[in-house]
């Protein structure tokens, strides 16, 4: 306090931030605070429901036991399996679509900002939609399936690797495109030698890590639908299966977990 | 091609090698292509069947019906309140899990359960979490809540470990050479290099729980999703649509909105800078881009 009065009768006050600054920061500190405070305020939250969470946490758990693994090879195996596909394929397709997308939207690429900008519009609005309701559309027009989860893991990835491969393109360095050019490489030349060796290691980085949140949001497209493990799921669920939903839960678990280990060590290799 | 496989198995130069592996991928991508696909009973035929129902669904979702719009506000009030009590419970627990998985400032017993507490939170989906909260805490929005508040332990927490782990050390030693409290360790030494990347962690996970929380009602979890759900099982296209377009526009205004948070808290900017550059924001980069 005393350094503060020094510094005030000294006639200057040192301070990190603008007055500006200080407002900002004021108006977004009091807005998340109005916002907490009336959402706790309105929030419907039962209070019977509330009381007896406790009992229920213990009923859930005697409920689970004993899981039931036989019911594994007959009902879950290859549920698990048409969630792995449906990741990859759904991944694999979305690359297919993102790739030209991501291409039209580096504006030093395709010097023609309306191209640009219907490009990043196109990105923005995958990106918008949940896969959930992506998987709610594609039921609606090819019936419940594992059809509509591929198409739906695929529509909602391509603007998440769309956009990054566009960015990646963007902050390419432009040395060995200028060099390429200069040499006379037609377009497809440039693209092969200029940019694909350097957006090489954000391309495998971004297609990894969108597998493996794809493998994680596949498990949840069985409840509106879209096939895999979710419908095994679902089906456990409506018939209060509840040991047969702890094998289900635990085969996800086991499936998230090694697909983290294995995108870790392909990264490892060959980046 | 197969000459050139043969040619690799000599021991020829390097530049062979190198030009046989990726066609081997390819063809390996594409047997998979062919056999994934069948197994999924993936074919033309359903593409080309569903193609003509694509335009009968798409004629009974347009136009949007917006009549019933007080459960349509009333359900995307709900999601609202879930994102923002699901993100600051999940920012304020992730703290202290972050920091105790960090390995460079805990001992190792105190890293493994945190580290196990992480990957358990992220590797299920917020939706499947909510179907256990729906079962412990009843239907409504605060299972919906609590399951959004576990994601984002998972992914902050993660995040900020990471955040931690790669800090310089030697403002630490600094801080500590002068016999700091452990705390003041952390306040002084460890929170300022870490500041602006957990800001960034911190609005990113607002965005995604905006969006899980339109999501979480089909399980019974609160928010619009179960109005959504209902809608669509009830073939009330035109009410879906016009849920979708409320969902979609909620999801843009939130991602401007943390946007700006990141501009004013990362960058320095102030409101009237904002104003100013409008439209042509740039997105301040944060690990989900990396």
């Amino acid at each position: 306090m005393a350094t503060v009065a020094a510094a005030q009768a000294n006639g200057r006050t040192w301070r990190r931030f603008t007055p500006a600054q200080r407002l900002s920061r004021f108006v977004v500190h009091l807005a998340i605070v109005a916002a907490v405070v009336l959402s706790i305020r309105t929030i419907e939250v039962i209070p019977e429901f509330l009381a007896d969470a406790p009992e229920q946490v213990a009923d859930l758990f005697a409920r689970m036991w004993p899981v039931d693994f036989a019911h594994y090879p007959t009902g879950v195996h290859d549920a698990l399996i048409e969630t792995i596909h449906i990741a990859t394929l759904g991944t694999l397709l979305s690359i297919l679509l993102a790739v030209p997308i991501g291409v039209l939207a580096a504006r030093n690429l395709v010097p023609v900002a309306g191209v640009n900008l219907l490009a990043k519009l196109v990105l923005v609005s995958s990106r918008s939609v949940n896969s959930l309701v992506w998987a709610l559309l594609f039921v609606g027009i090819f019936g419940p399936g594992a059809l509509a989860g591929t198409l739906a893991i695929a529509f909602r990835s391509i603007g998440f690797v769309g956009k990054l491969f566009g960015e990646a393109l963007e902050e390419a360095p432009s040395g060995p495109i200028e060099a390429l050019s200069a040499a006379g490489a037609p377009w497809m030349s440039r693209m092969t030698f200029g940019y694909w060796p350097q957006v090489k290691p954000a391309f495998w980085s971004i297609a990894l890590f969108r597998w493996d949140i794809n493998v994680r949001e596949s498990a949840v497209l069985g409840l509106v639908g879209g096939g895999g493990i979710g419908m095994a799921l679902d089906s456990a669920l409506n018939l209060f299966q509840w040991n047969r939903v702890a094998v289900i839960l635990i085969a996800i678990l086991v499936v998230v977990i090694l697909a983290e280990i294995a995108v870790t060590q392909v990264r490892r290799r060959i980046l | 091609m197969t000459e050139r496989a043969a040619a690799s198995s000599l021991p020829a130069s390097e530049a062979f090698r190198r030009d046989v592996w990726p066609r081997v991928a390819a063809i390996a991508l594409l047997a998979y292509v062919i056999y994934a696909c069948s197994r999924l009973d993936v074919s033309l035929e359903r593409v080309e069947s569903g193609l003509a129902n694509a335009s009968h669904f798409f004629a009974r979702l347009f136009p949007p019906n917006f009549q019933r719009r007080d459960l349509l506000v009333k359900g995307l009030l709900e999601s609202l309140e879930i994102a923002v009590l699901a993100s600051t419970l999940g920012i304020v627990l992730s703290l202290p899990v972050g920091l105790c998985a960090a390995r460079n400032l805990m001992p190792p017993w105190v890293t493994w359960p945190a580290r196990a507490v992480i990957v358990m939170a992220r590797s299920f989906h917020p939706v499947i979490v909510a179907i256990v909260f729906v079962k412990a805490v009843g239907f409504g929005a605060l299972a919906g809540v609590l399951a959004l508040t576990v994601a984002s332990i998972g992914f902050i927490g993660k995040l900020f470990t990471e955040a931690i782990e790669e800090i310089s050390l030697k403002q630490v030693e600094a801080v500590r050479s002068t016999g700091a409290s452990f705390l003041s360790v952390l306040t002084y030494g460890v929170l300022p290099q870490v500041f602006s990347r957990f800001i960034g962690f911190a609005t990113y996970q607002l965005d995604s729980n905006l969006r899980n929380s339109t999501m979480v009602g089909i399980v019974g979890a609160g928010g619009i999703g179960g109005t959504l759900f209902a809608a669509f099982q009830r073939f009330d296209y035109d009410f879906v649509c016009a849920i979708l377009i409320a969902i979609i526009t909620l999801i843009m205004i939130g991602e401007v909105l943390a946007t700006a948070v990141r501009a004013i808290f990362i960058e320095n900017a102030t409101l009237v800078d904002l104003v100013r550059r409008g439209g042509t924001m740039r997105r301040v980069r944060h690990a989900e881009d990396a």
